[in-house]
This record gives structure tokens, sequence and C-alpha cells, in this order.
């Protein structure tokens, strides 16, 4: 390997590790945020203990995720310019607005809200308490329809011109809502509601486990269950749009997830395989004759586009389709799990404790799912950095392979170290209860 | 008349680094001054700053968030130039921001790692963050001299920090720990007349630019005023500090003010050997400037968002104002 793409690969890694590592806070607080405005309202509707018990105890949770998630995301508008300068140098006149408003509108809203929502509860009216709790959920969901807009953007391009040899916005709202932005943006925020209800499901049943009377872990277990089970069917059918949207806007991406090289006819669904990308074929199948024609255009003997058309601009096929694969599978379980604990549950019955186990090991389910769910978009798009204007390989910066792989490790480390932490106070946390 | 955009958005850069640095400097100040503290203390301290640290560090975002958008092609130099004390920063704020989150709810030898890494990440952020003025002010030039430059600004800047740490619990804090607050922005205040000299003394040496700028009769009799005015406040704390300390009248605030103007005034100071470079002698803010259609859209949004923010940012520090005790803000 050639330096320059040793150094390439180490860029992508280390981005890659950051923004995973970031994704992983606002896509649990973005949500959370909305549960803290329920537990709060709930609280000022009945005034009773346990719910403010449990709000003050999801707080924390919230904080510290949020603290994650702010001081990960720090580390992402630095690492734009030290890892792909040529990112902002040739789309800069569109993203840098898109990202601009992010800052303004949703970061500043949130975390100056946050203040008052997580110390105020004594020193501010009640009904500016909610009004700050409200303003940090809307801040959050508005930092994503940002980051989400530019994101599509980089995937579907729309409504931009070429004027004194850059290239700028024509139309801001074609812009924004590019094709897939719509989508993206419903399928993202399910992804939230979903991660967030299973890490309430999941921390509650965990208090049960050790307190099966605690009556506001038994509220929010029924709670988070509840969101699920609702949240869960909605999303496939998202998923599925979503996917439809890729397959005419983005079609090597859905090659690469259905693992088809070549363009056929009654095009197989390819359940399980091992792609071999030097040989472009796949060394073992298991297949459902046609069952992609039949998925993707909704007729068993409709034609789909395979990768040999998409050559040699075409994103890899092992990382994409087995990331996609993992999705469906932890959303599958969640599915299932929702559903059934919804039916268990009905009518104020206690859960049984292999139900209890089984949330807990589903606490940071979403996490999962919704990193598999970015590897497949992202890598998907590949080698595009921007789709059809920008290669990935064109933006990298001038950081030496030495550089990359000592902050790499610089930052694996942190990381590390904040994520077990993380979740040994968390699950701690949880374990106390809502009246520690 | 048409409005020159990348001057207007080289001051809004600017005012948010400025607002950036005073309102994370007093928070990172506080931090590096952890283990000058008993346990007690050091809950009270945390506590006078855990309202504000989220916010302060968006300021961050903002900063380089619009050297991002507006000046793309100076994000890219600077930050590539910068890269490993970027990262040291970096992980220095991400250590001290989770590290803030855990301490208090950590027990035993935990509680007191969580502490040191407090302290340890509020210090290499300081430090970081001085080194990289230090290489920015003199172009990123290579070179021992250089290097040296960049630690003593390093160590300055961390000076100041105490500094503003130590007068903003002056304000915030009463009984023995206000008393020893006092005791440290003293000592702050004579580690940022150390550092601050150091580095004006040093500074036209290290950039012909720079000596151009303020070596230039007659404009350098009025470029005075900025150290002379610089030397008052310096005083004005220490006589302040020095009231307080035996007991007589004197504004609990007054010393963070004085701070606060020191910082305002070197800021100028900097601005002024800057200005229009974004990066010193190879860039200018207008050949950097991402393209008008884009600048006047993130106009708007400034223009919007602003007051409010301004508006809100005040709200906040009414509603927390007053004495900082333990556990007061605990969530």
């Amino acid at each position: 390997m050639t330096d320059a793409a040793q150094a390439l690969l180490l860029a992508r890694a280390q981005f890659g590790l950051n923004i995973a590592f970031h994704i992983l806070f606002p896509s649990l607080t973005i949500a959370l945020g909305w549960f803290l405005v329920y537990f709060r309202l709930r609280y000022e509707r009945t005034r009773e203990a346990a719910w403010l018990d449990t709000y003050r105890l999801w707080t924390k949770v919230f904080a510290l995720s949020f603290a994650m998630g702010v001081v990960s995301g720090i580390v992402m508008s630095f690492q734009f310019g030290t890892n792909w300068p040529g990112f902002m140098n040739n789309v800069g006149n569109i993203a840098g607005p898109l990202l601009a408003y992010e800052v303004l509108t949703a970061f500043f809203l949130e975390a100056t809200f946050l203040g008052v929502m997580l110390f105020g509860m004594n020193r501010v009216p009640g009904w500016l308490h909610i009004l700050s709790a409200l303003m940090v959920a809307i801040g959050t969901t508005l930092s994503a329809f940002w980051i989400l807009a530019l994101n599509s953007w980089m995937q579907t391009p729309a409504g931009h011109v070429l004027a004194d040899g850059q290239l700028i916005a024509g139309d801001w709202l074609a812009v924004i809502f590019n094709p897939s932005f719509s989508y993206r943006f419903v399928h993202m925020m399910l992804a939230s509601g979903l991660t967030a209800a299973f890490v309430v499901a999941g921390l509650s049943a965990w208090r049960l486990l050790t307190a099966p009377q605690d009556a506001g872990a038994q509220r929010t277990l029924r709670a988070g269950t509840l969101v699920a089970a609702l949240l869960a069917p909605l999303q496939i059918v998202v998923g599925d749009l979503h996917g439809l949207n890729t397959l005419e806007h983005q079609p090597a991406k859905v090659a690469a997830i259905e693992a088809l090289w070549r363009t056929e006819r009654g095009a197989p669904l390819v359940l399980l395989a091992l792609p071999n990308e030097a040989a472009r074929r796949n060394d073992f199948s298991i297949e459902v004759p046609k069952g992609a024609s039949l998925i993707l255009r909704h007729d068993p003997d409709a034609e789909i586009r395979g990768l040999e058309e998409f050559e040699p601009d075409r994103p890899p096929v092992a990382p994409v389709f087995f990331a996609f694969r993992v999705m469906v599978g932890v959303g599958v379980g969640m599915l299932a799990l929702a559903w059934f604990g919804a039916w268990r549950l009905r009518s104020g019955s206690a859960a049984p404790r292999w139900l209890l186990w089984a949330y807990s090991a589903f606490t940071f389910s979403g996490w999962i799912a919704v990193l598999a769910g970015w590897l497949v978009t992202e890598i998907g798009r590949q080698p595009w950095l921007v789709s059809g204007i920008l290669r990935t390989a064109d933006a990298a910066g001038s950081a030496s392979g030495a550089e990359l792989g000592a902050s790499l490790t610089g930052y694996m480390l942190t990381y590390s170290l904040m994520l077990l932490a993380y979740m040994v106070v968390v699950t701690h946390l949880a374990r106390k209860g809502a009246s520690a | 008349m048409t409005l020159d955009l990348p001057v207007v958005f080289a001051a809004l850069m600017g005012l948010a680094i400025l607002a950036y640095v005073v309102l994370d400097g007093y928070d990172l100040g506080v931090g590096m001054l952890m283990p000058a503290a008993t346990a007690d203390e050091q809950d009270v301290m945390v506590a006078s700053i855990g309202p504000f640290w989220d916010a302060n560090e968006t300021w961050l975002v903002l900063g380089i968030g619009l050297l991002l958008v507006a000046f793309p092609l100076a994000h890219g130099v600077v930050l590539g130039a910068l890269y490993l004390p970027v990262t040291a920063m970096l992980i220095g704020l991400m250590l001290r921001g989770v590290a803030f989150e855990l301490r208090a709810k950590a027990e035993g030898w935990h509680a007191e790692l969580w502490n040191w890494l407090f302290w340890f990440g509020s210090f290499l952020a300081s430090l970081a963050q001085g080194f990289m003025l230090g290489r920015y002010v003199t172009g990123f030039q290579p070179g021992f001299g250089y290097l040296l430059f960049a630690l003593v600004t390093g160590a300055a800047l961390c000076g100041g920090y105490v500094l503003l740490g130590a007068t903003w619990l002056i304000g915030r804090t009463e009984g023995r720990l206000q008393k020893e607050a006092i005791d440290w922005a003293r000592w702050g205040l004579l580690w940022v007349a150390l550092g601050v000299a150091l580095v004006s003394l040093a500074t036209p040496f290290v950039s012909e630019t720079v000596r151009g700028r303020w070596f230039d009769f007659p404009r350098t009799l009025a470029l005075m005023l900025l150290p002379a005015a610089s030397a008052v406040a310096w005083l004005w704390i220490w006589r302040s500090t020095g009231r307080l300390k035996r007991g007589e009248r004197a504004a609990e605030w007054a010393p963070f003010g004085g701070a606060v103007a020191i910082f305002a005034l070197a800021f100028a100071g900097l601005a002024y050997s800057m200005f229009p470079y974004v990066v010193i002698d190879r860039i200018t803010i207008w050949q950097a400037a991402a393209h008008p259609s884009a600048l006047w859209v993130m106009l708007i949004g400034v223009a919007i968002v602003l007051p409010f923010l301004a508006g809100y940012t005040v709200f906040a520090y009414r509603v927390f104002r007053g004495k900082a005790r333990a556990g007061l803000y605990g969530h």
C-alpha cells in the first residue's frame, strides 16, 4: 500500500471512529429528550413524587449522554478541517451553511436551556422549567434535521449550481429537501426513538431484577416497551421506503446491500453469502429465487442492475452486505421483544425474570442497529464523498500517516475509557433506581 | 455601500473566540485549581461552574465552526498545521467533560481518579490552546525557538485561565474558599504579568509582520494605549483583591471584571497584529472566504440567532446567580 493510500485509510478510520462514537449519544439523547418532557409533564399533572424521581433519574442519564455527545461533537468540528480539507474547499459553500445552522439554531438551544433544565428546577417557575426541557428536546431534533440534510445532500445532491468556478447553492430548499432527505430523517428519528425506548426499558428491567417492587421502574419499563412496540413496525415500513428511494438514486449501494454482481431479470434475494471482491462473485450463498426483484420492484421478473454496471465506481460489497444484515437482524429482534413485551405486560401484569433479562440484554441494541445502518449508508456511498461530485480520496488532508496513527491511538484509548465509564455509570445509576 | 462579508465574519469569529476564551477560560481555570483545594471545596468549585460549562464549550464550536464555514481554505491550513495540539486539546476537553459528570457519581478511588482527570484534562486543554496560539501567531514556522515560544504562550494562557478561574470563585463563593481564591488570584496575576511580558517582548522578534505593525511611529504612541490599559486592569485586580483580603469594602466581582478586561485587551492586540491575515503572511480573510452567496445565507442565520443567544445567556447567568454551594446544582 502506498503512503498516500495508507494515510487515506487512517484518515477514514479515524474519522469513522470519531463519528461512530459521537453518533451513539445523539441517537440516544434526541428521543430521550422527549421522554424527559413526558416524565416532567406527568409530574406536573399528577404531582406524584414517583414521577419526579423518574424524571430526575433519567435527567442524570441524559446529562451524562449529552456531555459525551458535546465533547465528541467538538472533535467533529475540528476533524472536518484536519482530515478532509478538500471537503470544505469543494462543497463548503453548501456544507458550510448547513453546519452553521446546526450549530446556531440547535446547539445553543440545547446547551443553554440544558443548564436550566438540569439545575434550575428549584430556581425557575415550573412552566419555565418545562419549557426548558421542551427547548432541549426541540434543539436535539433540530440538530438532527440539519445534520441529516447535509448527509442526505452528500448522498443525493440536488439544488446546486456552478458559479464563478465554485459549487454554490442555486436553490436552498432543493438542497435541504433533496431526494433522500425526508426518508433519511424519518428513518433516523425512528431509530433514535427505538434506541431511547430500549435504553429506558432495558435499564428499568435491570433495576427490576434487584427491586421488583420499584413502581417507577415498572412504569418506565412499560413506557419504553409501548414506544418501542409502536415505533418498530413503523421503522420497518419507513426502512423499506428508504430502500426503494436508494434503489432509485443510488442503485450501486442497493446492489452492494444485496450482493448482486450481475444485472439480471428475476434477481434472487441473497440471504447470506461470502462476497468475493477479487473474483466479483459470491463464494457461497443462500438465495430466495426472484426475491430481490419481488421486494425491490414488486415484480418477480423485473430487472435489477448488478454491481458490474457501476465498475469501477462501486462500493466494497462485504461491509455493506453484512452491516445491512446486522441492522435488519437486530431490528427484527427489537420488534419481536417489543411486541412480546407489550403483550406480556398488558393490563399491568408483572414481567417474569427471563423477560427482564431479555430487556437488559437489549438495552443498547439500538446502538448496534444505528451503527450498522450508518455503515451501510456511508460505505455504500464510496468511492464518493459527495455522490458524483467529490471523491473521498480527493478530499483527504496532508496529515502524515504517523500523525494520524498517533492521534488515532490517543482517540481510541480515550473513547474506550469514556465508553466503559459511561456504561458502568449508567447501569450503576439504574441499579440504584430513581429513589436513590 | 456593500457589506464586506469576510470582514463581518472575521469580526464574528473573533467575538466567538473571545467569548469562548473568557467563558471556558474561567471553568478551565477552576479545573486547574482543583489540586489546591480540599475535597469539600472541590465540590463547591465544581458546583460553581456546573450550569455553565456545556454552553461555554459550545462557543468553541461556534468559533471553529465559523472558521470552517466562512473561511474553509484557512480551516484546513490552520487545523492541519496544528494537528497534534488540536488532538491533545480535544482529548483534554473530553476527559474533563466526562470527569465533570462522573466525579459526582463515582465513589472511593473512582472519585479520586475522576478528580485527577478533571484537573489533568483542564490543564492539557489550556496548555494546548496556548501552544496553538503561539504556533498560530508565528505562522506555524518550524524550529526550536518557535516551539519554545509556543510553550511560553501555553504557560501564559494557563496563568490567564487560573486568574479567570480564581476571580470567578471570588465572586461565586464565600468563607474560607473565597479567601483562598483571593490568594490564588494574586498568584495568577503575577503569573499573567510574567507571561504577558515575555510573550509581548518576544512576539516582535518572532514575527516581522507584527513588529512592523507595532513599531511604526507615530502610530506606536496610540497603540501604547492597549498595554497601558492592561496595566491599569492589572493594578485594579491587585488593588481590589488586596482590599478583599484585608476585609475592606470592595466589589467581589471587580477582580473578575478586571481579568476579563485583560483578556479583551490582549485579544484586541492580537487581532490588530493579525488583520487582515487569517494565516499570517500567507492567507488573507478575502482569499480564504467562502462564496458570497454562502456567507449571506449564514449571516441571516447569525442575525436571527445572536440576539436570542445573548438574551438567554444573560438569563441563564441570572437564574444561577449568587453563591455556589456543594450539591446545590447536583442532578
